[in-house]
This record gives structure tokens, sequence and C-alpha cells, in this order.
């Protein structure tokens, strides 16, 4: 690994000040992304700022029924947060899925959006990376793509959104707040989120120095009934080959209120609001669920080796949906 | 590629500075660079190598230690990050020359081959127990999928948190 500095920031506008004067400074929270690539040298800060000591770690329930959980909580302790597990057990649901116990202790909900993607050739310095060296090519359009996206890609990139929370918090409409040099924003977690495009080294709309304090999440009864299903090559400890979020309402065997996201399949994690506009109004049943499904993977990109995913995530979808409707969501 | 921030008081690095850890109870004091892992510091500078390096990238589990009393992965950890924090390695699970219940169980239930995987699956068992995701096989395999065991002991793992968690669950 190659030599760095490191500073312990005792509150946020030091924080904030310190990276934003050194360019190649960057925040430290859990480390569970930047400590690995640092190792593989697919990043190279000169300075790390440890924003732990930040009192940005806790889950508070807003009026109405809406959550605003601090960028510095860990996987593990929203996950287990009651107020999260009974009002949004699909948040609930995607975090246990996500990596293992150690790492949920270790990672924070901030850190968790802003996670680097699995690509093989995005961590391998010795191939050429559209997103980590701009320009150079990409090795996975023709490569090892069996697990890289079918959605949002482009000719410069198609390395999938590894995040499993982000797939639930994009199904809520979370909002991501900001501190940074230029004061406080909000931003709509859907556009927090960039498709690679031509400029696939951007991912967010962060500014250097911009640091996540909070994630809001709206108040949503329907999210009561919400699952998070994910598929993948293994049981446990695995990234998703394709997981759905849904949440649905259903009155009078009609759905009343749904929605639906997608994660393994997208470039950054998938509303599927194509799917949602077509299935309003109609009888909440098998052959709706599978039309809804369609809708959204007419628009999909696939690559011969991730192909699969397509009906994958058709049957997925209809199988997230069914549970709900079924009312046997856990 | 360090950046110059020689002028700040608050910065260290990228040279070595003094650091000092509280390790399985005791106050230990040595010389790191920013970048060192908590896990090459326990094992290159205070000589304590029970917690393995298996990956160094965050997905086997060897390097599972606890960090106020969380079980994290030493490898991902900075060193210098856990100044002020109570770190507990598998040197700090037996207490007066016995051996912790845990570390008793494996050994009834055979729950190794190799050994290298061992000292990880041992810290993680024991917090398993602690925070009480040892109810069925199921959950038990759920929340140790994060400790690769290469000679695949896994039932034998289970059996031994089985055990311990039969008896009370560990707590001395």
């Amino acid at each position: 690994m190659r030599p760095l500095s490191y500073a312990r920031a005792a509150d946020a506008g030091s924080a904030i000040a310190l990276v934003a004067e050194h360019p190649e400074g960057t925040f430290l929270a859990g480390g569970t992304t930047e400590v690995d690539l640092v190792r593989q040298d697919v990043r190279r800060p000169g300075l790390l700022v440890d924003i732990n000591d930040l009192p940005l770690n806790g889950v508070h329930d807003q009026r109405g029924g809406g959550l605003r959980i601090g960028s510095l909580a860990r996987m593990s302790d929203v996950a287990r947060s009651a107020a999260v597990v009974a009002r949004f057990p699909v948040i609930a649901q995607a975090l246990e899925a996500g990596a293992s116990a150690q790492l949920r202790n270790m990672a924070s909900m901030g850190g968790n959006l802003c996670q680097a993607v699995r690509c093989a050739y995005f961590r391998d310095v010795a191939s050429p990376c559209n997103k980590r060296d701009p320009g150079s090519g990409c090795g996975a359009i023709d490569g090892m793509n069996r697990g890289h996206a079918i959605l949002g890609v482009s000719d410069k990139c198609i390395a999938t959104h590894p995040s499993d929370v982000a797939v639930a918090l994009v199904l809520l409409d979370a909002v991501v707040h900001t501190r940074g040099p230029g004061g406080e924003r909000a931003i709509g977690i859907d556009d927090f989120f960039l498709l690679p495009g031509d400029t696939p080294e951007r991912e967010h709309p962060l500014s250097h120095g911009e640091l996540i304090t909070a994630i809001e999440v709206p108040a949503a009864p329907v999210a009561r009934s919400s699952l998070y299903l994910k598929l993948r090559d293994r049981q446990s400890y695995e990234f998703a080959l394709v997981s759905v979020a849904a949440a649905i309402r259903v009155e009078e065997g009609t759905v009343a209120e749904v929605r639906l996201a997608l994660g393994g399949v997208g470039t950054k994690p998938w509303r599927a609001r194509r799917a949602e506009d077509s299935l309003l109004g109609q009888r909440a049943d098998e052959a709706s669920f599978a039309a809804a499904a369609r809708q959204e993977l007419a628009q999909a990109s696939p690559r011969p080796r991730n192909a699969f995913k397509v009906e994958l995530a058709r049957r997925a979808i209809v199988r997230a949906l069914s549970t709900l409707a079924n009312g046997a969501a856990r | 590629m360090s950046t110059d921030v020689s002028s700040q008081s608050a910065v260290r690095g990228p040279r070595a500075s003094t650091a000092v850890l509280r390790v399985n109870g005791q106050e230990r004091e040595l010389r790191i660079e920013p970048r060192v892992s908590l896990l090459d510091a326990l094992r290159e500078h205070l000589g304590l190598t029970g917690s393995k390096k298996g990956c160094d990238q965050g997905t086997c589990g060897a390097c599972t230690v606890r960090v106020d009393g969380r079980r994290v992965l030493a490898c991902l950890t900075l060193a210098v990050s856990c100044e002020g924090h109570e770190v507990t390695t598998i040197e700090g699970l037996a207490a007066d020359g016995a051996l912790h219940p845990m570390q008793a169980a494996f050994i009834d239930r055979d729950a190794f081959q190799c050994g290298y995987c061992t000292p990880g699956q041992l810290m993680s068992a024991v917090a398993l127990l602690e925070e009480g995701h040892a109810g069925d096989e199921a959950e038990i395999a759920e929340w140790m999928s994060g400790n690769i065991c290469r000679c695949a002991a896994y039932p034998s793992i289970r059996a031994a948190i089985r055990d311990v968690r039969d008896m009370g669950g560990g707590e001395r």
C-alpha cells in the first residue's frame, strides 16, 4: 500500500475543511471500500480524514412516520433498529442480505451509497477501465461480464452498482443530505446515482469535500408491506445477480399502489417506473406482474454472458410481487 | 503520492509516529505509519500472530477481531483509527490459562482441519452468541458466512456453536 497521511476529525466542519483543502484528500468512514481499494492501488488518496468520531450515527424517527438515518450509522445497527424493522422491512432485509456480519458492523450507510463497483476490470489496475482511468477503454464489454449490468449501460461502462440497501432507498424515494464547503443541500436519491454515459468516472454529484450527513426516508405506509428478494450464486455473502425491492397495496384484487426497484442488473440502483406505471389499476396477479416486468426489461441491453439476467429478473419481479400480494411477506 | 500536510498538527504521516493501542486489556505503544492495517500492527508490530491474514481484502474472515466488542475485519481497519478503542484478539479469549468455552467446544467437535481460519471462526462465533443469532442451523450458517473455511469444517463449527449456546452462551 502506498504511503498516506491521516487525520481524525473532531467535527464535521474541520473534516470538510481538511478534505477540501487537500486535492488528494478523502473521507474515511468504515473503510471497507476505501482501505481495500487503496491496497489494490485503485485509489491513491494522499490523506484520509477519519470521520468516525462525528456524531452522525443515529437513526431518528421523523414526524409523520419517516426516518432520518445518520450517514455514520452502521449497516448492522440500522438493520436492527425497531423503527426500520417495523415500518421499512425492505431496508432491514436488504441490509442483512448484504456483505457479512463483520462488514456490516464496519460499513457506514453513507459509505454504502459511495461504495465502488465490483467489476474485476475496475479492481485490476493492469486492465483498461474508463471508470478508473478515463479514456483507457472497457475490459468488461467484450470480456467476462456475467455479473455486469443490463440496464443503464453505455459503451463506456457496464459495471453493476453493487449496493443492496441503495435499491431499497431508491424504492422509498430517500433523500441524501450533504454538507460541503459551499453549505448544505439535499439530493433526491435517484439523482444521487449517475448513469455512466460518457463519464463513468463520475458516479455521484458530490463535489470534493462534500460530506454525506444523513439519509432521509420519507414516510411510506405502503412500505410496511415491502420486501427485498436477492438472487445470487451462493446462499450468503455474495453480490446479487438480480435483486428486487418491492412494495404493494392491493384493493379488491387491484393494484392500488406499487413500487419496484431492481439491483444487480443496473449501472445504478434501478427504479422500475415503467413497470410501476403499467401495473397501476391492473389485476394483482401473476399475469399482470409478468407483463409489467417485460415492460421494464424491454429496455435491457444484455451481453452474451449476462443475457440470462433478463429472464431471471422477470421471474424475480413476479415472485416478489406475488409474495407480497398473497400476503406471505416475511 | 503523499500530501504535504506537515504544517497541520492534527495530521500524521505518511511517516511513522507513535500510536497507543489498547489490546486485550493492555496499553501497547508502537511506531507505525498511518497506512498500517490493524492486522499488520497486531502481527508484525505487537507479535500477536493469532489473527491470520488470508485474503487481505475483506473476504475471508481469518483476521476477525473485536473492536469495542463488535466483530470486525482487522485487514480493512487502519491501526491508527483504533486509538481510544478496545481491541480484543484471539489471544485475549482464554483467561488465566483456561480455554474459553468456545475454544473447548471447537476441540470437542473437531471443528477444524488445517486451523488457519480457526482464530477468526472463534472470534466470530463468540460474537455471534452475544448478538443472539444462533437460533437454528440456518441462522448460524447465515451469520457465520463471513468466515470461510476451505477445509469445509462447517458442520463441526456449527455443532460447536450449538454446544456453547446450549450451555448458556459461553459467558464466564
